[in-house]
């Protein structure tokens, strides 16, 4: 499936990476062969160059030229980023030390792992509850910051199924590097199931149902755990808002 | 002159063996001699850098693994604000300006001092109290600061961290730039010798004009944004803090309106001195030399208009993001007019290839990569996804470390001779450029990829996957501080017991080669006349010691 952001990017990086190298190549070369084809052995009179007018309007121009086309292909893969489709779902994330918050518009709630269905396009719409924070995922080629008192946002279309990382890229304090979480892109009616399930106690959990690394089907949350050894950080089922199938992850991050 | 007599005396010995009011110590805390506030300069900066650099190097052996390698989160989030906060605040603004800006500034004007000689020692002074501020905040109060050298708030209001004076000494040391801005803009406009028209000044002078007039118009800025953060975090003013009813982006705005700027003040400098050593090697005249100088003001004047683009991901409107955008892309064409007609002053040279050459190339290759890595990030729909990420810290490292840093090591291998009056072993010096280039481009290309797979900056831990990369990174960046370390040695070997160096080691054109070397006091006995170009290697352009010369010809003619 096409996807207008990725392939937009990738295609602007690409242009500019092209015209970079040959700029790039063209002035080292031409450097290194006047260093050595006018050094002083064989070249032992300088003839005394001072300057070219009609070169000068040719480098000014042609970059000129040049450096408004990138613009206007980074401009013109912007616009794609900022219009969203009208059809887009609408997911709220609330960016907070150290973790992500996921609000879907019938009242679910999710910690840390965003849902959502395959193909559909998704609006995130992006508040910090504490400090700045900025919701990214690479995969994605998205990116756009929480600012505490304003609501962002951006779009993507989840046009890979998978599990693909989301991570804070805005620096807010000790554990911003662990302030991370998963984009899970599911078939669209397993969404539909998943979304829809009411939230049950924690006693009706089977929490050998799903094994570390298959697609999670529920809102975790983090604890930190306090061991003699290391702080181990629990990713469990949040009693309050589990699903009735869990699963139970541990992660070892030392602290 | 008028008192001639007394001026040969003070010039009999150099400005090191000047006896003067005051000893020992005393004739340098004292000192109001351009030449010795711009040694004092390049001892604490040289301390200050090596301090930073080392706090580079623990982030990189932290980065060796994922998880804890050496340290805690907190300790890694206080070193890297303090890498960036001795780098940029203590190294990259001050060095060149202040090193080889006060040392060769009124040489190449054919001037005695500048403009206000104790203004300008009082400039070191501010200098040294911020640089202290900022050391004592890390041993006060809540710790290290631990907010990243940007200061972005709310974070910065909420941190318990030390941030209130480690701010404060940012605030300070801005006064000591927009003072030393301040003399070398009175000093390039009252004190050049009579003769040099502006288009007959260094470019390196014309470097520092544009420069200055940076430092004197954005760095009140920051003043104000910095100490609004001090007043914010000790009264809870609500200018910044959303809380109280502030605006978390003008922080921003306000931070980048002087931050953006700065980084041309951090580079404009490197270029002019590139404009110097270019000339000198190739033997011949600069190519270009208006398009040089007036290039220096185009990116001064558009730098001012770019800020914008450091948020283009903060939720700023999405017009303001199209015309920052169109600006940045702008600033390039300058940017390029000057590495175009560098590499054009090398064709029909006659090219003695030195140290100080190599080091050039070494920038032109590593500030062309800085540059035009800096076009994916003016494009919108790139920067996007590339937007703090290890990306950025690959570019500015290219532009910052790669663009000003290695032309520090150039000018110091350059001037060298001149300041000190001694000469370096220049096999050692080729090695360890060698070593530094090497491990440069393996340190930070390396996070080009990073960034481009989506490795945020400022992470103290990452996912597995990006662990391969980060070790090549380190291994980079081990190779590079073993070539700065033996370049910083070698150095030292040659004060101590290089041999002495001639007046004019490399053959340059412009009036520091004209005198003795180390300098004598006055610079000059008599001011010199100027009659043409700074660069003019077949003709002579300079006249020294105008009044003798106007003597002997009245003799011939007599």
């Amino acid at each position: 499936m096409d996807n207008p952001i990725i392939n937009s990017v990738d295609n602007v990086f690409i242009l500019i990476v092209s015209i970079s190298v040959f700029f790039l190549l063209l002035v080292t070369v031409a450097m290194i062969y006047f260093v050595i084809r006018y050094r002083k052995k064989r070249n032992p009179q300088a003839s005394n160059i001072t300057g070219n007018t009609s070169l000068e309007v040719v480098w000014t121009v042609i970059p000129t030229v040049l450096v408004l086309i990138m613009f206007w292909y980074g401009w013109s893969g912007f616009q794609t980023m900022r219009n969203v489709p009208a059809d887009a779902m609408v997911i709220k994330v609330t960016g907070r030390m150290w973790s992500w918050t996921f609000d879907y518009d019938n009242g679910k709630k999710s910690d840390t792992l965003l849902y959502v269905p395959f193909g559909k396009p998704i609006k995130m719409e992006i508040q910090s509850a504490d400090v700045n924070h900025s919701f990214y995922i690479p995969a994605y080629r998205v990116k756009e910051d929480a600012i505490p008192g304003r609501t962002n946002y951006l779009w993507f279309q989840p046009t890979m199924m998978g599990e693909f990382d989301i991570m804070c890229a805005e620096y807010c304090g000790m554990n911003h590097s662990y302030m991370l979480g998963k984009l899970i892109v599911m078939k669209p009616e397993d969404f539909e199931v998943w979304k829809n399930t009411l939230p049950k106690p924690l006693d009706t959990l089977k929490s050998d149902s799903l094994r570390v690394g298959t697609i999670p089907k529920d809102s975790l949350r983090v604890d930190t755990v306090k061991t003699t050894k290391d702080t181990v950080k629990i990713m469990q089922v949040d009693p309050k808002i589990a699903d009735s199938v869990g699963q139970r992850k541990i992660r070892r991050m030392k602290k | 002159m008028a008192n001639g007599t007394a001026a040969a005396h003070v010039n009999d010995v150099d400005f090191y063996h000047y006896e003067g009011k005051h000893k020992g110590i005393m004739s340098w805390l004292l000192t109001t001699d351009h030449k010795r506030i711009g040694i004092m300069y390049l001892a604490a900066i040289v301390v200050f850098f090596l301090a930073a650099m080392m706090l580079g190097v623990l982030m990189r052996i932290e980065a060796l693994t994922p998880g804890q390698t050496i340290m805690k989160p907190q300790t890694y989030n206080s070193i890297f604000t303090f890498h960036g906060v001795i780098m940029i605040f203590l190294f990259i603004i001050p060095a060149v300006p202040a090193v080889f800006g006060n040392f060769f500034l009124p040489i190449q004007l054919g001037a005695k001092d500048v403009s206000f000689p104790r203004l300008n020692l009082f400039s070191w002074y501010l200098y040294m109290a911020g640089g202290l501020i900022a050391l004592l905040s890390l041993f006060t109060g809540g710790g290290a600061a631990d907010t990243g050298w940007t200061f972005y708030v709310p974070y910065s209001i909420r941190s318990s961290a030390n941030v209130s004076l480690s701010v404060f000494g940012a605030f300070v040391l801005g006064f000591s730039s927009i003072v030393t801005g301040l003399n070398f803009i009175t000093t390039i406009h009252r004190m050049r010798a009579p003769g040099m028209s502006w288009f007959r000044m260094p470019l390196f002078a014309w470097a520092l004009y544009a420069t200055s007039w940076i430092q004197v118009l954005a760095t009140p800025v920051i003043g104000i944004t910095l100490f609004l953060i001090v007043l914010e975090r000790a009264f809870g003013i609500g200018v910044f803090d959303p809380a109280l009813g502030g605006d978390p982006l003008l922080y921003q705005h306000m931070f980048w309106i002087y931050s953006h700027p700065a980084v041309y003040i951090m580079i404009l400098p490197a270029m002019g001195v590139v404009s110097e050593i270019i000339p000198t090697f190739a033997k011949k005249d600069i190519f270009g030399y208006k398009q040089i100088a007036l290039s220096s003001l185009a990116i001064a004047l558009i730098g001012y208009l770019v800020w914008g683009h450091h948020m283009f991901t903060s939720g700023m409107s999405d017009t303001s993001r199209v015309v920052f955008s169109l600006l940045t892309f702008l600033v390039a064409i300058p940017t390029g007019v000057k590495v175009f007609n560098w590499v054009a002053t090398l064709y029909k040279g006659s090219i003695e290839i030195k140290v100080p050459l190599l080091f050039v190339m070494a920038f032109i290759f590593i500030f062309s990569i800085g540059g035009l890595t800096g076009l994916v990030q003016g494009a919108l729909a790139t920067d996007i996804h590339l937007t703090d990420t290890y990306f950025i810290v690959g570019h500015f490292h290219y532009v910052m470390f790669g663009g000003m840093g290695t032309i520090f090591f150039a000018a110091l291998h350059y001037w060298f001779p001149k300041m000190f009056g001694k000469t370096y072993n220049e096999k050692v010096a080729i090695i360890s450029a060698t070593l530094f280039v090497i491990g440069f481009n393996m340190f930070y290309f390396t996070m080009f990829i990073l960034g481009y797979l989506g490795m945020p900056r400022r992470y103290y831990d990452y996912l597995p996957q990006y662990q391969g990369l980060h070790v090549f990174s380190s291994i980079g960046a081990f190779i590079m501080v073993t070539g700065i370390v033996l370049m910083f040695g070698n150095l030292l070997r040659g004060l101590i017991k290089g041999e002495k160096a001639t007046a004019n080691p490399w053959g340059g054109t412009t009036l520091e080669w004209r005198i003795a070397s180390p300098p004598p006091l006055e610079n000059f006995d008599e001011i010199p006349v100027v009659t043409g170009g700074p660069y003019v290697h077949d003709r002579e352009t300079y006249i020294m010691n105008p009044i003798k010369v106007i003597h002997k010809e009245e003799e011939a003619v007599h």
